[in-house]
């Protein structure tokens, strides 16, 4: 640790920032690099946090460590070749990547999954967004302190991750989806293990909810705490559970339906500021928890609507859309992912475009950095539930 | 309001800044004079039955054969539950398009993205640096004629082929186990002349043999 008296009023951008500083010939104030590698910054991100004490004055998130240029290998292999990269893009929710860059396909193609391919899709993602959704707020428990919560949270997921091997193969790269339909049918007899996983989680998110989601001190740690007004939200793109937390009731299932979903009932949890004001840490954490009993609605009906039929369309070996643009998005565990595919007639895409829930997520934490305690800026990451590699692709 | 009447607003609106909707397959979309962008992005938000309030994304396209990269923007509106895709096309050899952050915050990031990525200038931008690539990084990556600069800073972006160098291993492996073979077998001719007095020659030559191909297999470097 290095300490620099040199009068400096800004953060220096510049790539000597990695080091201990005062600014401003003021004592009190420093800047630390609250990252890249720190548990709480859920991945590898740095956020330069200009503190003084306690109290953050600005942080800067620094993003980029963990690009990978995937956008451009869409530009470099085949449309069908690109699946297993959408994989890497969100490693806790791929199945949704697998399933947006899928959909966004179709639609140049002008073509359709067939119904039964739609409902597995679906029970597939609901799956995944209830483990994608147990370690965020796992996670987000252990943030602010509380240990054992993570430990039921990972128990819960491991669950999943097994039916979704015995679905696909795969614990988290799933590959599972493909243009056109899924890559297998359901396995005889997983329906039912679904169904029994179901039972044994309905009645868990009660024990959840006693153990921490209303437990006292971490609704006073949570409430009140990084409040994202309805409006700002909305001004800052914000998508998923993080726009649903500020009182927005706004799904892609429900409001922009792609697959199969126009054929279930359920509802679209908002925040309410049950505890403290609307949009706050706490809702953006509640409405997750609820998100999970309504995949679970999701996936009973589904199952027990599932179609019989084929589980792909036909599709040629060379995919060639004609030239043209087609966007294609699904709600992912964290928001929209969108998919913008401009397409030259080739058999590859002319141009790639992934945006993230977790990058607009990343937006906003500047906005809410001043003057919160450094504490809270953990509150605020966590509840927010970015994913590095999903920011960065 | 659908596709069509909004484009008709916007053509009433601004003549011929705003261009007709497109014809293309997939999603349709509207082309804007550059220098009009900030204005129709503002008149969207902003007028009473369009109101975009959300702007899903901006992103670009680079066509180098037209000499333009193409700004999209994927506009929505969550209050009427109705979408636009708009398009400016900016000049290739300087891209400059003015900043639409004062109508949507979203912009910042997504703006910096395309800057990082594409070298599109948005004037007026409030913190125009890179945000994926490290700030001396050279060349805007997404460009159709962008070339590797062959690594950052001496880390390297190619390896050898893992074949090769799995190949390769194997044959240094090889020529280990039969030089310490030769070199077992010279040994044992060295000390063999005793006993050959008195038995016939070949068990000697086949015994020291055996033992070494198994040893240098263990001293192989982890």
């Amino acid at each position: 640790m290095s300490t620099d008296t040199t009068p400096d009023t800004t953060i220096d951008m510049n790539l000597d920032r990695h080091i201990l500083r005062r600014t401003d010939g003021n004592d009190e104030e420093i800047v630390v690099n609250f990252g890249p590698q720190h548990p709480s910054t859920h991945g590898v991100i740095n956020f330069v946090t200009q503190t003084n004490g306690e109290v953050i004055r600005r942080s800067v998130p620094e993003i980029g460590y963990l690009h990978r240029g995937l956008e451009k290998i869409g530009e470099l292999v085949a449309y069908p070749g690109y699946m297993p990269f959408t994989d890497r893009i969100d490693y806790l929710a791929a199945m949704f990547a697998n399933e947006g860059y899928a959909v966004a396909v179709e639609r140049l193609l002008g073509i359709e999954a067939p119904p039964r391919a739609q409902y597995i899709r679906a029970i597939s993602c609901e799956l995944c967004r209830i483990a994608s959704h147990f370690i965020s707020i796992g996670t987000m428990a252990q943030d602010i302190g509380a240990a054992t919560p993570l430990t039921h949270a990972l128990r819960e997921r491991e669950a999943i991750n097994d039916l979704l091997e015995e679905l696909c193969g795969a614990r988290l790269t799933y590959n599972f989806h493909r243009i056109g339909g899924v890559a297998f049918d359901v396995p005889a007899g997983w329906t039912d293990k679904v169904l029994r996983f179901l039972d044994h989680l309905d009645s868990y998110i009660q024990e959840w909810d006693r153990l921490i989601t209303f437990n006292k001190i971490f609704v006073k740690r949570l409430a009140g705490v990084g409040v994202i007004s309805r409006e700002k939200a909305i001004d800052y793109g914000l998508v998923g559970p993080n726009l649903r937390g500020s009182g927005v009731k706004f799904d892609i299932r429900r409001d922009m339906p792609y697959g199969a979903y126009s054929d279930f009932e359920f509802n679209i949890p908002v925040g309410a500021g049950k505890v403290g004001t609307v949009g706050d840490c706490w809702d953006r954490f509640f409405v997750r928890v609820q998100e999970v009993v309504e995949s679970s609605k999701i996936i009973r009906q589904a199952i027990a609507k599932l179609p019989e039929g084929d589980i792909q369309a036909k599709v040629a070996r060379k995919v060639k859309p004609e030239a043209g643009e087609a966007v294609g998005q699904v709600e992912s565990a964290r928001g929209e992912m969108l998919y913008y595919i401009v397409s030259d007639g080739s058999e590859k895409a002319y141009r790639l475009r992934v945006r993230t829930g977790s990058f607009m997520a990343m937006g906003i934490i500047e906005e809410l950095s001043h003057g919160i305690m450094v504490a809270d800026l953990i509150a605020i990451i966590a509840s927010l539930d970015v994913v590095a590699p999903e920011v960065d692709r | 309001m659908t596709q069509e009447e909004l484009c008709t607003q916007l053509g009433a609106q601004f003549g011929d800044a705003v261009g007709a909707l497109s014809e293309t397959k997939g999603d349709r979309f509207v082309t804007v004079k550059v220098e009009k962008i900030v204005e129709v992005c503002a008149y969207l938000k902003t007028t009473v039955g369009c109101e975009f309030d959300f702007c899903r994304d901006i992103t670009a396209v680079d066509w180098p054969a037209r000499k333009v990269i193409e700004v999209v923007y994927h506009l929505y509106s969550v209050t009427h539950r109705h979408g636009l895709v708009l398009k400016v096309e900016a000049n290739r050899e300087a891209p400059a398009v003015a900043t639409v952050e004062g109508v949507w915050k979203a912009a910042t990031w997504l703006e910096r993205e395309i800057y990082d990525l594409f070298g599109v200038n948005f004037t007026g931008h409030s913190d125009l640096r890179r945000i994926l690539l490290p700030d001396d990084w050279v060349g805007y990556p997404l460009r159709k004629d962008y070339q590797e600069a062959g690594g950052y800073h001496g880390i390297g972006n190619t390896r050898p082929e893992p074949l090769v160098q799995l190949a390769k291993a194997t044959d240094e492996v090889r020529k280990a186990i039969a030089a310490e073979a030769a070199a077992a077998a010279a040994a044992a001719a060295a000390a063999a002349p005793a006993p050959a007095v008195v038995e016939s020659a070949p068990a000697p030559a086949a015994a020291p043999a055996a033992p070494a191909p198994a040893a240098p297999s263990t001293e192989r470097k982890p």
